[in-house]
């Protein structure tokens, strides 16, 4: 049986940034199992837009940087600043033009996950490096994504990997590896993370040429007890030992289960999709199908009841309204202001999300940008919605039945409703101020 | 799963099923003789405002109040430990890091106290957990939902006049006022928090969808708070105190127009940082510390000559202080306790508790000296005039550094 309009929307909501008439539509010939299927389909998993020029260059090394003047220096700080800005303008551009938007949904979960900021790396083109990994392993196997992780260069200078020696074991990267990457809070020891940093001493960045070494001088290759096991484990052993708890299974799955079903994960439901994550050997898109199968993922009680994120918004109302893109520079500014700037979490533990992405704050400004993005506030269209429609393209606004319009723009009934004989610019602007507008 | 695994996550389970046992009142048998000079509950002290700083990151107590006197110190810290002759001396055993100096003015006009060694048992060193304690009062093991102001102000309603319990400024979350019930004003900017607020309709529809009524709480609050706030600010002329440009001195400078403003909130919390020092922590920490004392002196420069310093207590928390011994990255890792400030025209100056031994260490780790609910216990007790409350393991005494009631 095809999917109903609601059901479509809702997969394109979840699965996606949401989509317009149309593409919800075309979703409808499809039952679940054929929808789900289709978003999952995809021809590869790199982005398409071309990147900037600078992604392969390294850092000047240290030991010249030592010699700069203050003007040097202060270019050079100039450089990291517009360069991290080229770098969200391009993640931007590949989140509102992609054509495999789940794929982009899945780069955002892992950078959320396997955090990195700008703050703290400084040099863009390691993050723009972990961004392609994270998207080459966005659907891919886990255990590959996190042996390439612990080795990407932004990841072993965000965590300190980079100055972790035998003499000082530096536990940043254990810790988080164990509480954020894959077990959660309460499933190690303070001993099985001091154990396991001294199998990642040594581990680090060269900086002549931007590869992965280890540096045995600093290696610490003695016995260590990890998770109740003996030997001279090394890094990789570690990671193995890791993936061999079943917590892992279950850890990942509640993450995902919140990011796309509901705050509230059904724990028969997890434990039963975590066994077949093992099963099939940490496959994510395996699992991240049975996920979007669950009964609880299309259960109408958890219909529009996720916050959309500061980018699900951004980016969702520039592909709804077909808004221009240029150098994405409201985009990024937006999304910095609304708790979300891309490529610079607050901490390791990523962005909290939920309920807290609303606050007195957060709110106002959300409002902000919808309002002028639907005015055509910063399309440079000061006839509102006829210009924007006109230029832009975006016509389903003004052709689609009315229902049809409040059912593409909110996933519930409004919680103001809408008053009868609303002019449709009227109509269109009351949906995406309302509060529902907020939810996926 | 070893088997204190599972009582672990039993206790956790307990605990999370009853999040509001832990803030029930004393006895008040036990109240009656111990708090004879407390005012009653419902105290007439309720207008009195804390200011929380939160030093977000881990902030390390060992460069902050420095054993100067102690081998031992420079024996752990080869590259960052703070020669003596830079240190500001307090006592012949400690001193303030040399970014403080600003702070000695305070310190000789005894307005500032240095409560010494606060931590808690069974120290965990995750930047999350162990906030997440703080902001609780929890045990280490223990996971509660509530934050301890929250919890607080749940049990003790704050007068009908007051428009929220809390006004956040800067980046941090809300931390100890998290909880439903808790209204907290996220607030950067006032006249751009203003013109915004002007643009929002509240609109109340009940509803089971926990998102939805969360967003339409938030758009009441919002209404309500921009409403009452502007009509207090307005009637304020500016302050004619500089404060400092960054982004820490621009919190505070909020923060005392808003208590200038007499806006009827009992807490404004700032926050700080990133205190997460592990590398290179020489200049920054230097940077920090520099610019937390330069704001904490103009706050008291501007709350001074409003007339309403004895009405404000500052007080800082950190998640964490830092390992006694540096890594090898010039930075130091995460570690237990750490020393606090409680600062304001009813504190007595000087310093309290003892400084943890660099000798005797937990796995390299410093041994607290204070609990930190004991902190806690001096901001419900002799700061606001409320009860005794009895935390889930116990109760902590008040650290006896207010000025009495007597002198109020």
């Amino acid at each position: 049986m095809g999917l109903s309009f609601d059901e479509a929307r809702h997969l394109l909501s979840r699965a996606g940034f949401g989509g317009t008439p149309d593409e919800i539509r075309s979703l409808m010939t499809s039952d679940r199992q054929g929808a789900v299927t289709q978003l999952l389909t995809m021809p590869g998993n790199k982005a398409v837009t071309p990147p900037p020029a600078w992604i392969h260059r390294l850092p000047p090394l240290p030991k010249l940087r030592k010699f700069w003047t203050e003007r040097e220096r202060k270019a050079f700080h100039e450089q990291l600043k517009m360069q991290g800005h080229a770098l969200k303008a391009w993640w931007y551009r590949e989140l509102v033009t992609t054509r495999h938007p789940l794929l982009e949904r899945m780069t955002l979960f892992w950078h959320n996950h396997f955090t990195s900021s700008l703050h703290k790396v400084r040099w863009p083109a390691f993050l723009y490096q972990q961004n392609v990994l994270l998207r080459l392993y966005a659907l891919g196997s886990f255990r590959t994504l996190l042996q390439a992780i612990a080795k990407n260069p932004a990841m072993l200078l965000y965590l300190d990997t980079q100055t972790n020696r035998r003499e000082h074991p530096n536990e940043n990267f254990a810790r988080e590896l164990f509480e954020l990457f894959t077990l959660g809070e309460g499933h190690y020891t303070e001993e099985d993370i001091k154990q396991a940093a001294r199998a990642f001493t040594g581990w680090h960045l060269d900086h002549q040429t931007g590869a992965f070494r280890i540096d045995l001088r600093h290696h610490d290759d003695g016995p260590k007890q990890v998770f109740g096991k003996k030997g001279h484990f090394e890094g990789d052993d570690i990671l193995s030992l890791t993936l061999e708890q079943p917590q892992v299974a279950r850890y990942l799955v509640g993450k995902l289960w919140r990011e796309f079903v509901s705050d509230q994960p059904d724990p028969v439901t997890v434990s039963r999709l975590a066994d077949s994550l093992r099963r099939e050997h940490y496959e994510i898109a395996g699992v991240v199908k049975e996920l979007f199968l669950t009964a609880e993922f299309w259960a109408p009680e958890n219909r529009g009841v996720l916050i959309k994120s500061p980018v699900e918004l951004i980016v969702g109302t520039t592909r709804l309204f077909h808004l221009p893109l240029d150098e994405a520079t409201p985009h990024i500014a937006y999304g910095r202001r609304l708790g979300q700037d891309l490529f610079d979490p607050p901490n390791v533990k990523g962005w909290p999300g939920g309920l807290r992405w609303i606050t007195t704050s957060t709110l106002l400004d959300r409002t902000q940008l919808l309002q002028r993005a639907i005015r055509g506030h910063e399309t440079g269209h000061p006839h509102g919605m006829a210009g924007m429609t006109q230029a832009q393209g975006a016509t389903w606004m003004a052709t689609e039945p009315l229902d049809v319009v409040q059912a593409t723009l909110l996933p519930l009934a409004p919680a103001q409703p809408l008053t009868a004989g609303q002019e449709r610019g009227q109509a269109v602007h009351h949906c995406v101020v309302d509060p529902v507008y907020q939810l996926k | 799963m070893t088997t204190s695994g599972i009582h672990r996550r039993a206790l956790l389970q307990a605990a999370l099923a009853l999040p509001f046992l832990w803030l029930r009142p004393a006895w008040p048998s036990q109240l009656r003789a111990e708090d004879r000079t407390a005012p009653p509950p419902g105290s007439r002290h309720r207008e009195r405002m804390l200011l929380l700083i939160e030093l977000h990151g881990g902030n390390d107590g060992l460069n902050t109040v420095i054993p100067y006197d102690d081998p031992a110190y420079y024996r752990a810290r080869p590259q960052l430990a703070i020669p003596r002759d830079q240190v500001r001396q307090l006592t012949p055993k400690v001193g303030l890091h040399p970014a403080l100096s600003p702070l000695m003015s305070l310190w000789d006009a005894k307005e500032l106290a240095w409560i010494q060694g606060v931590g808690y048992p069974k120290p965990n060193r995750s930047h999350f957990r162990s906030i997440e304690i703080w902001d609780t009062a929890s045990d280490s093991e223990e996971v509660l939902e509530k934050g301890w102001l929250s919890a607080l102000f749940e049990q003790y309603p704050l007068p009908g006049g007051f428009s929220a319990e809390g006004i956040l400024l800067g980046k941090g979350d809300a931390g100890p006022l998290g909880g439903d019930k808790t209204r907290t004003i996220a607030l950067n900017d006032p006249a751009q928090f203003f013109h915004q607020a002007g643009t929002v309709t509240p609109v109340s529809v009940p509803t089971p969808n926990r998102a939805l009524a969360h967003i339409l709480e938030v758009r009441r609050e919002i209404s309500q708070a921009a409403t009452d706030l502007q009509g207090r600010m307005q009637q304020v002329p500016p302050l004619p105190i500089d404060f400092p440009s960054h982004k820490f001195g621009k919190q505070l400078e909020v923060a005392a127009r808003l208590i200038a403003a007499k806006v009827p909130v009992a807490v404004i919390k700032v926050t700080h940082g990133s205190f997460d020092t592990h590398a290179g922590q020489l200049n920054a920490h230097h940077r920090l510390l520099e610019e937390l004392a330069q704001g904490l002196l103009a706050f008291r420069a501007a709350m001074v000559q409003q007339g309403l310093w004895r009405d404000v207590l500052v007080m800082t928390y950190s998640e964490f202080g830092r390992r006694v011994g540096e890594n090898a990255s010039h930075g130091t890792d995460h570690g237990t306790a750490a020393p606090h400030v409680l600062m304001g025209g009813r504190v007595r100056g000087g310093l309290y508790g003892t400084s943890p031994s660099l000798t005797d260490l937990a796995a390299g780790d410093l041994k607290h000296t204070l609990d930190y609910r004991s902190v806690y216990a001096t901001v419900i007790e002799p700061w606001w005039g409320l009860p005794a409350v009895v935390f889930r393991s116990g109760r902590y005494p008040a650290v006896d550094c207010l000025t009495s009631w007597g002198g109020a």
